[in-house]
């Protein structure tokens, strides 16, 4: 057999093994999916209706402000997914377990793939549920079945591309811990962009931070697809976002795996 | 990167591992500064030394884990830097720190082994079952690692590390923190496999463990070699017989010492340690003399010198010289 069929091969048991662990032990993952929703019902119940009046629609209100949120939760997921990678990859390499797959004669990046495909069959999961929940909430996107394509391929490409970016923090940190705290800033992007709220409400700072930060082309591009909002610039600037943090998280990643480990 | 070394033939019937001049540091700190081994097929081989000898790093850049500043290395016949994978193939690890994934059960973790091997479904099931089987884990198969004992999972992990077959065994202290029950089912294991044609290289910090299951023996401290050969060679090193006579009372103690002539004094421990080769002859020499002066002796116990003599007089790192003074 090829070596690439080795590697799709090695790469599938190690997928096999992540979605075994994931399904023994599902509260991480729950949790993943859970706190988005909390944030979905807190954002539309508690503050929708006075954040819903600010917006620029014409009635404004509770429902106005769930359409408008649902791509900043689709994010926030994504975010929090981030988080969840993290910390198995983290896990994982304290393991011993880590250091027998060195030893052994497999296509070496197939303990990472397996982490980063078990994680993006998680998070799109938790995206299904978070978007299932919206619609009977009384989200009500006017997006064609080709829009709904292309909603599900963006959130894929930023999930793969976040998830590599994860691993990579979850292997620069010494400790599980350290790898829970660094992709704390990622949870915070939805909020500093426009997820929650449009940006020429935020202060000058600010504004242009959340103006240019990864998240808000995305979010917006989700927005347009979803609700019809003009896109513009922001479809091309997501996907090149997109390819520009996974490359670099495989890059990163990939080179922390094959460093010496430290003795 | 990799080369074609087909492994020459000469070399791997004799030996499987060969090490010349390894050095390797981490940073300023001098692990390895200069080793020299051979290892033949299907001996076993222990490293024996303290804590920081650099055992450890030594295992790390035979198993392909790391890589080292200078030296030659082949592992049953290939490069582990020149050709790693060609070395992983015939190599098997365990490490000091189990290497078992603790959320899937015994018979998964092994399963996972046979898949990464290649081992195809049914096989790899027959595998497994037959491991688990073997080392005594049929019954704990389907419960996750993470409830087994210290010893289950010593075992499970080795029992992972022999799904391959491999030629080649890199034991990285197996028995520390193991009771001293499991410690024996470990050697029984590990003779068992060396019987089988396996090479073992394993590295302890117990002498006993080194005495009791190596073909031969090499002492590593401060990243030197400082003895190999077989544990006998090794014992002979090192003049460590001696009878030792206790006493109840200082003036006895004198008047031994006056009697016996060579000997070490203990006047804390109010004992007297007279250089012996353990025969009949020299103890009863001993007991004679001390008759003669009619002398009290509390106790009388013979020592025969074993690998911690060798290992303390050879690692320095002994506070008590148990050897006697001229």
């Amino acid at each position: 057999m090829s070596t690439v069929s080795y590697a799709l091969r090695d790469s599938a048991t190690m997928l096999r093994r992540n979605l075994r662990r994931t399904l023994r032990y599902p509260a991480g993952p729950a949790t993943t999916a859970g706190i988005p929703i909390i944030f979905f019902l807190l954002f539309v119940y508690v503050f929708g209706d006075t954040l819903g009046a600010g917006l620029a629609g014409v009635s404004g209100g509770r429902d106005e402000y769930l359409d408008y949120v649902t791509p900043g939760i689709l994010l926030l997921a994504v975010a929090g997914a981030a988080t969840g990678a993290a910390i198995s990859v983290a896990m994982d390499m304290t393991e011993g377990i880590i250091n027998r797959f060195r030893t052994m004669a497999i296509a070496r990046v197939s303990v990472l793939t397996g982490h980063v495909v078990g994680s993006l069959i998680q998070t799109m999961i938790a995206i299904a549920v978070v978007i299932g929940i919206a619609l009977l909430l009384g989200f009500g996107p006017t997006a064609s079945p080709v829009e709904w394509i292309a909603v599900i391929g963006l959130l894929a490409m930023v999930t793969y591309a976040v998830i590599w970016l994860a691993v990579a923090l979850g292997m620069v940190g010494k400790s599980v811990e350290t790898a829970s705290n660094l992709p704390m800033p990622l949870i915070l992007l939805p909020f500093l962009g426009s997820g929650f709220v449009p940006t020429d409400t935020m202060p000058v700072g600010m504004r242009l931070f959340a103006q240019h930060q990864p998240f808000t082309p995305i979010m917006e591009t989700l927005r347009g697809l979803l609700m019809g909002t003009a896109i513009g610039t922001d479809g091309a600037l997501a996907v090149a976002w997109c390819i520009g943090i996974g490359l670099a998280g495989y890059l990163w990643a990939k080179r922390l795996f094959n460093r010496d480990p430290t003795p | 990167m990799s080369s074609r070394r087909q492994g020459d033939p000469i070399a791997r019937q004799q030996s499987a591992i060969t090490v010349t001049g390894l050095r390797k540091s981490f940073g300023d700190h001098l692990v390895l500064a200069g080793v020299d081994l051979d290892v033949a097929e299907g001996t076993i081989f222990a490293l024996l030394g303290p804590n920081g000898a650099g055992k450890t790093t030594i295992v790390q850049i035979l198993s392909t884990q790391i890589g080292a500043d200078a030296g030659e290395v082949r592992v049953a016949g290939h490069d582990p830097v020149g050709d790693p994978d060609a070395v992983r193939a015939a190599i098997g690890v365990t490490g000091q720190f189990s290497a078992v994934d603790t959320l899937l059960t015994g018979e998964e973790n092994l399963i996972l082994m046979a898949d990464l091997h290649h081992l195809g479904r049914a096989d790899g099931r027959r595998r497994a079952a037959e491991l688990l089987g073997r080392f005594d884990l049929t019954e704990a198969a389907q419960r996750p690692a993470a409830t087994y004992s210290g010893g289950m999972r010593r075992r499970l992990d080795l029992a992972m590390t022999l799904v391959g077959t491999p030629r080649v065994i890199f034991l990285d202290e197996p028995t520390t923190g193991l009771d001293p029950r499991s410690r024996r089912t470990m050697w029984q294991i590990i003779r068992r496999l060396a019987a089988g044609g396996v090479t073992v290289f394993l590295t302890t910090q117990y002498l006993e463990e080194a005495d009791q299951l190596a073909d031969r023996v090499a002492v590593l401290d401060h990243g030197r070699l400082v003895a190999e050969g077989t544990s006998a060679e090794l014992k002979r090193l090192v003049p460590g017989g001696h009878i030792r006579l206790q006493f109840a009372d200082p003036n006895e103690l004198d008047s031994a010492a006056t009697a016996l002539g060579e000997s070490l004094r203990d006047d804390e421990a109010l004992a007297l340690q007279i250089p012996s080769d353990g025969s009949l002859q020299s103890l009863r020499a001993v007991l004679d003399r001390v008759d003669n002066e009619a002398i009290a002796v509390d106790g009388l116990s013979v020592h025969t010198p074993d690998l911690d003599d060798v290992f303390l007089a050879l690692t320095g790192s002994g506070t008590t010289q148990e050897e006697s003074a001229q």
